[in-house]
């Protein structure tokens, strides 16, 4: 082992040539590894770990993009209100738009297919007239209203609105909320 | 054999076979010397002797073998996801036999005034920690992956359409061993059966023996020297995990209904189910009142109700009926104790009260606050 000191003339005598220097540098060395050559590989190897680090982080980030763009638009034409017969839940725009269209006594309502516990799709079961959710069996009546099962709250409904046309309108980026009262407001329904 | 199967569907109903196991688990696993007192009358302590263990495991296999005859039950137990509730529900049996077949021995041993069987035998008495148990246990685990890898090499994983968030399969199950968990959003908030109750098992899993530290019991199995901690672990365990995991898997249909092990999954089963909240209960149908519109008011039975099950019932009990338990244990333990106990006693209490009153929520503040 070398102290210090000779180290520190070692590197004050710039100009001389010393032994068994592996990169051919005119610095000193120690079993075979310079100075140099100790830079050389720290700085090689810190930025193979910044590279590839920086890489997984830079692949981790594209994936926070998907692939396939699913989100179908937020807005969309479901048609004549004469194309739903009163008292009937319409299952046709489900898959496409996440929607029931439900006709009510005296109004058309667009119902959301989320259900209010944790977000699976219920579905509509005809015969028994209620929305069932075959994770934890909450249960919504024909209005949206929870009845049974552990779901808090009513399913949400979207705003609706007849065009210039007097087809239907619906928007789903504004909700309305049952337990807020929200379903009075004259845009949550199209009287019919 | 019609009848018989139509006896077994009804009693493996929840709402029956629940009550019925949970009484006649404290008699299996006292946790109170008069408990202790009746399993002995009873001889459920017989289970634990060879021959006791040979019935059991006799019988599973023999009711599992009568069961799977049925085309109803052979659907849901044959299907690949089920497989290892099977494993479960065997393995679960025959590591319990293990152990309290050993802790009997040593309880019978202590009460003839002799040593444990570990102080005795030289081959289990100079057991060291490292590396004598650890190396054990890391063989048992590199085998059970290499049989995990090989197991899953040979069951075809089933491969479904694209996934469509519109559709959800019906029932729409968890895995198996979440579906205890699942069990539990049933009668709770996601929240508090997602979030607080996962961590509270956690947690009270990681406290368990520093609650339990009485040493009277520690170096050898025994049962009778901390009946309590056993008898609660394997109430959680067997009870809350295990019976729910059971009761997930071949109960649950669709729709989330209950059915029968051999009923036909009907997806039309019309279950009648009004739930109604606690508050809705009070107001409405005992007092016949409109609800009233401040939400305090509103929920302030639920809401002193709860305070009171958790806050002021530990401190009443630390005074009356487990004040001995209470001075042995020590405030702090004591109190971390009871908290663990009444919150993990929450699920049986929700459960029941579904069940009868087909309550929903003991206070409910929808966007707010559901327990």
């Amino acid at each position: 082992m070398r102290d210090d000191s000779k180290i520190k003339n070692e590197t004050a005598s710039t100009d001389s040539p010393t032994q068994g220097c592996g990169c051919g540098c005119k610095c000193g060395s120690r079993d075979g590894v310079t100075r140099l050559g100790f830079i050389t590989c720290m700085v090689a190897g810190w930025a193979t770990f910044t590279a590839s680090v920086g890489g997984l982080g830079a692949m981790l980030l594209r994936f926070l993009a998907p692939n396939v763009d699913y989100e179908p638009s937020q807005s969309f034409s479901a048609g004549s209100p004469d194309d739903y017969t009163r008292g009937e839940v319409s299952t046709r725009w489900k898959d496409k738009y996440g929607v029931w269209i439900v006709r009510l006594e005296d109004r058309i309502v667009a119902v959301s297919t989320v259900c209010t516990h944790l977000g699976c799709t219920p579905n509509w079961l005809e015969t028994e007239g209620k929305f069932k959710c075959p994770c934890h069996g909450s249960g919504f009546r024909k209005t949206g209203d929870n009845f049974e099962g552990p779901a808090p709250r009513p399913l949400e409904r979207f705003k609706i609105w007849l065009n210039d046309e007097g087809g239907l309108e619906i928007n789903k980026s504004i909700v309305f909320r049952g337990e807020k009262d929200e379903w009075s407001s004259p845009e949550s329904y199209v009287s019919a | 054999m019609e009848t018989l199967k139509h006896l077994l569907n009804l009693l493996s109903d929840p709402r029956i076979s629940f009550p019925i196991l949970m009484i006649l688990f404290f008699f299996i696993f006292p946790p109170t010397a008069w408990f202790e007192k009746w399993n002995k009358r009873l001889h459920f302590d017989r289970l634990w002797t060879p021959v006791g263990g040979l019935v059991m495991h006799g019988l599973m296999l023999v009711a599992l073998v009568a069961a799977t005859l049925d085309p109803n039950f052979r659907l849901i137990v044959t299907k690949p996801d089920n497989v290892p509730i099977v494993i479960l529900i065997f393995g679960s049996v025959y590591f319990l036999w293990l152990s309290m077949r050993q802790a009997r021995d040593n309880d019978q041993r202590l009460e003839a005034g002799e040593k444990p069987d570990e102080y005795c035998d030289p081959k289990r008495r100079d057991i060291l920690v490292w590396p004598d148990v650890l190396y054990i246990e890391l063989i048992a685990m590199i085998l059970c992956m290499a049989f995990i890898i090989i197991w899953s090499l040979y069951l075809q994983a089933p491969l479904e359409q694209p996934a469509n968030p519109a559709l959800a399969p019906n029932p729409a199950k968890a895995p198996w061993y979440f579906l205890a968990l699942q069990e539990m959003l049933v009668y709770f908030d996601p929240w508090l059966a997602g979030v607080v109750f996962p961590t509270l098992i956690i947690v009270g899993l990681i406290a368990l023996p520093y609650l339990d530290s009485d040493r009277a019991g520690s170096g050898f199995y025994s049962f009778s020297r901390r009946k309590l901690f056993i008898s609660l672990f394997c109430f959680g365990w067997l009870l809350l995990w295990v019976y729910l995991i059971i009761v997930g898997t071949f109960l649950r249909g669709p729709n989330w209904n209950f059915f029968g092990p051999f009923e036909v999954w009907d997806a039309h089963k019309v279950v009648p189910m009004n739930n109604v909240n606690l508050s809705e209960l009070i107001w409405i149908k005992l007092l016949h009142r409109p609800l009233p519109n401040s939400i305090l008011l509103r929920e302030a039975v639920g809401i002193l109700g709860l305070l009171g099950y958790l806050f002021v019932l530990p401190p009443l009990l630390e005074k009356s009926a487990l004040k001995r338990f209470a001075g042995q244990m020590g405030r702090m333990r004591y109190g971390l104790f009871m908290f663990l106990s009444l919150m993990g006693l929450l699920l049986p209490i929700k459960m029941i009260l579904r069940w009868t009153l087909s309550l929903k929520y003991l206070v409910s503040i929808p966007g707010w606050f559901n327990i």
